[in-house]
């Protein structure tokens, strides 16, 4: 499993791998908003948790259709459907290396982005618990999209609205939890139903990315 | 140790392609499937691989016994040859992948990236790949495509140490790979007929 991890963070960060991809496009869009709404400081401030969630939930689902689709191509997931580690674990260790390289990528830029985004002062703690509890879902969820769409040329399109409706309650529950943070408001609520999201999806997810990948691989 | 396939029908698209396909394969031996273009020899391999489900029939001692090697060889292009080795070791819980680079002559290649490689080295690589899994039965589907003359020996005697140690193998080629075990099966007779296939396609859609 950790030779599996070590693999895909380092293909990851080799040149091709699209390492930088998430990260750039979650830059891209919150640099560009606040030319787009206008120098409000107090509109920018009273959007910022809910544009930031989008813009990492975005990232995200775009580095999706190359988290296995590479190894259903070059035939690594059929040799590693016959290896001796389970296809459930062997997808968990596939999400987590994911995690590693788009979704912390993208909490730790989140703080950064806020300033351009003029996020309250005490909304920072609230914007980054919630991104870290939230994103390793959007990660699992992820690959249980990339195992349904895996066999399908330009499956990108089926995936992205297949995975997207599964996003909402993770979004709808981040978003909260960090507009009430930024508000000054409590947030625990929002944040114990975030970390339940992720938690589920973390126990359960991979078994079913495993059911389906092992109808595709036939 | 023994591999058993008795009587069994495999798939391919919801239709059965081969059907009551038995042999015995034992310690030391290897198999050498032959047949014209798709009559079924890779869906033969991947079913008794555990890749795809059968129609009927079993397949027994091949769990968790089998190095399955296919057209694509599962390599990655940013990886060095060292890296993809050492990547499949760990993951059948092997360490030592000296002597698979030894076998088919990748030592001077070790350091470079896959993706520099030629095709035939590739292959070579993607073989080399079978010995570090230190798993009995091979299941190879057409493994000298791309391969020189000089590369299909260095694979006939990779084939012939592994079999002497105690080895399997389960071959799919159309050339002569001048293996001494080997025997001889010829897939056309256990083609499936059409009316076979006209009952059975809805079962096995399901």
């Amino acid at each position: 499993m950790k030779a599996l991890l070590i693999r895909d963070i380092r293909l990851a960060v080799r040149a091709g791998g699209g390492f930088g991809l998430g990260l750039a496009f979650f830059l891209i869009v919150i640099v560009m908003v606040p030319f787009a709404v206008g120098a409000d400081t107090g509109l920018l401030s009273k959007i910022a948790p809910g544009v930031l969630w989008i813009g990492a939930l975005l990232a995200c689902l775009l580095s999706l259709d190359r988290l296995l689709a590479l190894d259903f191509e070059d035939g690594t997931l059929d040799l590693l459907a016959t290896a001796p580690l389970p296809l459930e674990a062997a997808l968990s260790v596939k999400a987590l290396a994911h995690w590693i390289t788009t979704g912390l990528p993208l909490v730790i830029a989140a703080p950064v982005l806020g300033v351009l985004m003029n996020l309250p002062t005490q909304g920072y703690v609230w914007l980054v618990l919630s991104l870290l509890l939230g994103t390793p879902a959007l990660s699992v969820i992820g690959t249980f999209g990339a195992a349904l769409t895996v066999g399908i040329k330009r499956g990108g399109l089926l995936l992205s609205l297949l995975v997207l409706p599964l996003y909402l309650p993770t979004l709808i529950f981040g978003a909260e939890a960090a507009q009430r943070g930024a508000a000054g408001a409590d947030a625990s609520t929002p944040m114990l139903l975030l970390a339940g999201i992720s938690a589920a999806t973390i126990a359960l997810m991979p078994f079913a990315s495993a059911a389906v990948l092992k109808v595709n691989l036939r | 140790m023994t591999l058993t396939v008795t009587n069994l029908t495999i798939i391919r698209g919801g239709l059965p392609v081969l059907a009551d396909v038995s042999f015995v394969l034992e310690t030391g031996q290897a198999l050498i499937l032959r047949g014209p273009n798709g009559v079924g020899k890779t869906t033969l391999l991947r079913t008794i691989a555990g890749l795809q489900p059968s129609l009927n029939g079993k397949v027994s001692g091949a769990q968790d016994q089998i190095a399955y090697a296919a057209h694509s060889d599962g390599l990655k292009a940013m990886l060095s040859v060292t890296e993809n080795l050492s990547f499949w070791a760990e993951v059948f819980g092997q360490s030592d992948i000296s002597h698979a680079l030894v076998a088919f002559e990748l030592e001077n290649l070790s350091d470079r990236l896959a993706g520099t490689l030629s095709a035939g080295q590739k292959r070579r690589l993607g073989l080399a790949r079978l010995l570090v899994t230190g798993r009995p039965i091979w299941v190879l589907d057409e493994p000298t495509v791309s391969l020189d003359t000089t590369s299909v020996a260095m694979f006939a005697v990779a084939v012939e140490s592994h079999l002497k140690s105690g080895g399997m193998a389960l071959i799919a080629t159309h050339i002569d790979l001048g293996i001494e075990q080997a025997n001889v099966l010829d897939v056309t007779p256990f083609i499936a007929r059409n009316d076979v296939a006209m009952g059975s396609s809805v079962e096995a859609f399901l």
